[in-house]
């Protein structure tokens, strides 16, 4: 494969897949790197057999085929320099890739907010699990409490429902009222709110007992999960008096909703800025997702989670944004294209904002975790740790990091940053801004040494001129 | 605002920064430590962690081997060890030069002895066997270096040093003799001054009219996933471009100095992939034990040195009251005594042992080579 490309795609969910068609479509020469085995991303992952392809996925995918760009499939990029010269790991061995544009195009990851317990055996994430269900066809367990919020949590029931297993309890942080609130907006997407409806009716039909403004005490068992505590929530998501229930369960499905992932653009000293809108920590762009950083550009989930309904139109845009910067003539001037993607990315982004706003934890969530309960499960560091290293001083995530090991896992930081800054933002009043993100660094996902130092001869290795011993 | 006033104030609370105020202040200086990140968020706490004698120039074995003991009364507040350490050769060529070496090192009070690479390989079976010559010396080991901002935030406060984070020095004047430090919060005054900044000296110095030939390096390091023992002592190569070392929570930790790429005004600097792959490389030859580790991450540091790689320790030339402490090569190593030797400079007292005076390289000085 070659090195040099007009520009390169990273990420080949609806968001990459769509810019790289776009930005081909104007005659570049287009590199779309995944490390999965075919375009789709979260939502649209392709299965693993070609007969069970079938909707948005498989379109996307012939669409693909037949577009002139490149893809290089099972490529897990570790490191981008400034230069944007992309490093990966595929199955030939370490490739590096080079272009002077870049778009970003990594979707989200999940959040978590620790309770006791959450570290079990038998909990899984609610966006793990729709790949577990969708994928696989694998259910979490028999018997599952589905407990979180946002959107996830009625589809993930619905799907534990159809393979046969049973939902003990559907545990929404959210109260019903909060679902009100948002009804408005949610009518800028009306087949999606529908879809969404159909699943709670099924749910409510078929008895699944619905708690709403609930939300898990603990989750307890011997080396697995047997038990859930569930309890009411305040508005600010405090844990109140009221009556709580414990029921048996042999799996936890558990989620807050998705942040944007941001490990390229920190590693690319973008600017971000902390927007809740948006889900959290997110890299500053601007409406056709230019980056501070001159030819970065970011679209889909990466740019603010809005969802798959938004995430091609916003990877129209700024792939059109990218041939524009370039001095490609055919979107020079007034791009009407660009508008029209505009205007619809502005319905379905009030959609995707409304659900990210009502899965997004609030307050209290950072009291439901025990003094012993962990907050970063790669490095075991409890939260007691975390509280007493924010008590002597520490007052950045790079702070706490630094004083407790938290987040230098292998997870790297992608689980715990969220809680961690949180906590530090409940504990010394500051504003998530100023508490910061870690560092980004390289590399972007653990890699084996062997593997990227590939072949090479000790002669080789270019020694510079010791310094004076 | 009209600002406090101090009997010594310390720019930079790095390990440097930190050990002089804690002594001056033990001998009686009211002294304040500001810091513009966090304390121990330079050089001090992302390097390596290596404390090794191997690597250190003859004229500084003397300040490395009384900081050794330094550290290792710290003990496991830093997670200090000495576990020893190999240096190792590949080729004839780097066998003469390491035996030339560690022999001049011995003689400078080192306890450093050439081995058989049969205690080698017994020792240290996750090593390659291509090795042609080793040394050994069991005063070697490591600390963590990531501890460093709990570690000295904890001492400052028993030592009673009033110390400020988050809080930058922006610009430095002089009123009435005494120095006027305006930072971020306020401003700060002072009758004696230290700067203590690292890699950040050379933009510290032309505030107070001051210039050094001050180079700044990027040096790499890089830790793999946690796993089963393979090291158990620290490995060095002869070049001196190569540290590794198995923390006791199963990760290996690669340093050696490869560069990587930024400036210190500009916020953290960054892997160059090139000297990383060539570092892992190098560490991938000299441990074969390793090779099935994956990377977990990789970082760099800023530190700064002059012409003849040694310290900047003394008065700073042409102003009365200020003294710098910096461009320490193995300043992780040396830090914490040669902090003190410049405490004790501050308080009007003779360190034990010479420091390393600036004035070498002011204009008109011979510029020579030569400490004072
Ligand atoms: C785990 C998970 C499950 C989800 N399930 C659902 C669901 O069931 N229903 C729903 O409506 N929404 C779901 N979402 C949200 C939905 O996936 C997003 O809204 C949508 O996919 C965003 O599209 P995107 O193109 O921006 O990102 P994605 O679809 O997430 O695509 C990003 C791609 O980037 C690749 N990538 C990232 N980093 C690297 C790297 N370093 N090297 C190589 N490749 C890389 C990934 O492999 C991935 O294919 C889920 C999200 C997550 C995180
Ligand atoms: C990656 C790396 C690996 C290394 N490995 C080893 C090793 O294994 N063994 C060893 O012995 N040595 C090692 N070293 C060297 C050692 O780390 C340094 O010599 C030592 O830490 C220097 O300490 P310092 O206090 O001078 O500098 P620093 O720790 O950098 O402290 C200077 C401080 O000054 C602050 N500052 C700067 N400007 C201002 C301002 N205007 N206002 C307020 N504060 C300011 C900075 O934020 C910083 O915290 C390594 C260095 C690096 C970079």
């Amino acid at each position: 494969m070659r090195e040099d490309w007009d520009a390169i795609v990273l990420g080949a969910g609806p968001a990459g897949a769509e810019a790289a068609m776009t930005a081909a479509s104007f005659g570049f020469r287009v590199l779309l790197i995944d490390e999965e085995h075919a375009a789709g991303g979260q939502i649209y992952r392709a299965p693993d057999h070609e007969h069970g392809d079938k909707g948005e996925g498989r379109e996307l995918r012939r669409r693909l085929g037949e577009a002139d760009v490149v893809c290089a499939f099972e490529h897990r990029v570790w490191h981008i320099t400034r230069d944007f010269e992309v490093h990966a790991l595929g199955p030939d061995g370490p490739m590096r890739f080079r272009a002077p544009s870049l778009i970003v195009a990594t979707g989200a990851i999940e959040r978590h907010c620790p309770v006791p317990g959450w570290t079990l055996p038998g909990v899984i994430g609610l966006a793990a699990a729709t790949i577990l269900l969708k994928t696989h066809k694998v259910l979490p367990g028999r018997r599952v409490v589905v407990a979180g919020s946002g959107p996830l949590l009625p589809f993930v029931a619905n799907e534990i429902r159809q393979l046969g297993g049973t939902v003990v309890r559907l545990v929404d942080a959210a109260r019903r009222r909060d679902w009100v609130g948002v009804a408005p907006q949610v009518l800028y997407a009306p087949a999606l709110a529908m879809r969404g409806a159909g699943w709670l009716a099924r749910l409510a039909i078929s008895g699944v007992p619905l708690r709403y403004g609930h939300g898990l005490r603990e989750i307890a068992g011997d080396g697995k999960v047997e038990r859930v505590t569930i309890g009411p929530l305040s508005p600010d998501w405090d844990q109140t008096e009221g009556a709580s229930e414990t029921v048996e369960a042999d799996a936890v499905c558990i989620g807050y909703g998705l942040i944007p992932s941001n490990d390229v653009t920190r590693l690319l000293r973008a600017d971000h800025e902390f927007d809740p809108d948006k889900g959290g920590w997110v890299v500053r762009t601007d409406a056709e997702g230019r980056t501070s950083v001159p030819g970065l550009y970011v679209c889909g989930d990466a740019a603010g989670v809005v969802g798959a309904a938004a995430a091609p139109l916003s990877a129209r845009i700024a792939a059109r944004a990218l041939a524009r910067d370039r001095g490609d003539s055919a979107v020079a001037g007034h791009d009407r294209e660009a508008a029209r993607a505009r205007a619809a990315l502005a319905g379905k982004t009030i959609f995707g904002r409304a659900m990210t706003k009502i899965a997004t934890p609030r307050r209290g969530a950072s009291n439901w975790a025990k003094d012993e309960t962990l907050i970063c499960r790669c490095e075991g560091v409890s939260k007691g740790a975390i509280e007493a290293a924010i008590r002597e001083g520490c007052a950045t995530l790079d702070d706490v990091k630094v004083a407790t090991r938290c987040g230098m896992g292998s997870c790297g930081g992608r689980i715990c940053a969220e809680p961690v800054g949180a906590l530090i933002a409940v504990l010394t009043g500051a504003h998530r801004a100023e508490i910061g993100q870690a560092t980004g660094r390289s590399p972007l996902r653990p890699v084996s040494i062997d593997q990227i130092v590939g072949d090479f001869d000790y002669s080789d290795i270019p020694f510079p001129e010791a310094s004076p011993q | 605002m009209t600002g406090e006033r101090y009997d010594l104030a310390v720019v930079g609370g790095g390990i440097m920064g930190c050990a002089a105020a804690i002594h001056a202040c033990g001998g009686g200086l009211n002294t304040i430590v500001i810091e513009q990140g966090a304390i121990g968020s330079g050089a001090s706490g992302v390097n390596a962690g290596t404390l090794s004698l191997q690597i250190k120039r003859l004229k500084l074995m003397p300040y490395a081997l009384k900081s050794h003991a330094i550290w290792r009364e710290a003990g496991k507040a830093v997670g200090f060890r000495r576990i020893g350490g190999y240096t190792l050769a590949f080729t004839e060529r780097e066998a003469e030069f390491l035996t030339e070496r560690m022999a001049l090192k011995r003689e400078a009070g080192a306890p450093i002895r050439m081995v058989s690479l049969n205690e080698v390989a017994d020792k240290e079976p996750g090593l390659s066997r291509s090795v042609v010559a080793a040394s050994y010396c069991e005063e070697d080991g490591d600390a963590n270096s990531s501890l460093m901002g709990v570690y000295y935030r904890h001492m400052l406060r028993e030592a009673g040093v009033a110390f400020r984070e988050r809080d930058g020095v922006m610009d430095i004047t002089r009123e009435k003799g005494d120095f006027v430090l305006r930072a971020k919060s306020g401003t700060i005054r002072a009758k004696r001054l230290l700067l203590a900044a690292g890699a950040w000296l050379g933009d510290l110095l032309p505030m107070l009219g001051s210039h050094l030939p001050i180079t700044v390096r990027v040096n790499t390091v890089s830790v793999t996933e946690p796993g089963p023992p393979v090291i158990g002592s620290i490995i060095g190569h002869a070049t001196g471009l190569l540290s590794l070392k198995q923390k006791s929570n199963g990760c290996i930790l690669i340093g050696g100095g490869w560069q990587g790429t930024g400036r210190p005004a500009q916020g953290r600097g960054e892997v160059n992939a090139n000297t990383l792959l060539t570092n892992l490389r190098l560490a991938r030859h000299v441990a074969p034990g390793i090779a099935n580790r994956r990377l977990l991450r990789s970082w760099t540091g800023y530190e700064a040195h002059v012409p003849d790689f040694y310290p900047l320790a003394g008065r700073l030339p042409g102003v009365e009251n200020a003294f710098v402490l910096g461009c320490v090569r193995g300043g992780f190593t040396i830090g914490p005594y040669i902090g003190r030797l410049m405490g004790d400079l501050i308080l009007g007292r003779e360190p034990e042992l010479p420091l390393f005076d600036p004035a070498r390289f002011a204009p008109g000085s011979s510029n020579s080579t030569n400490q004072h």
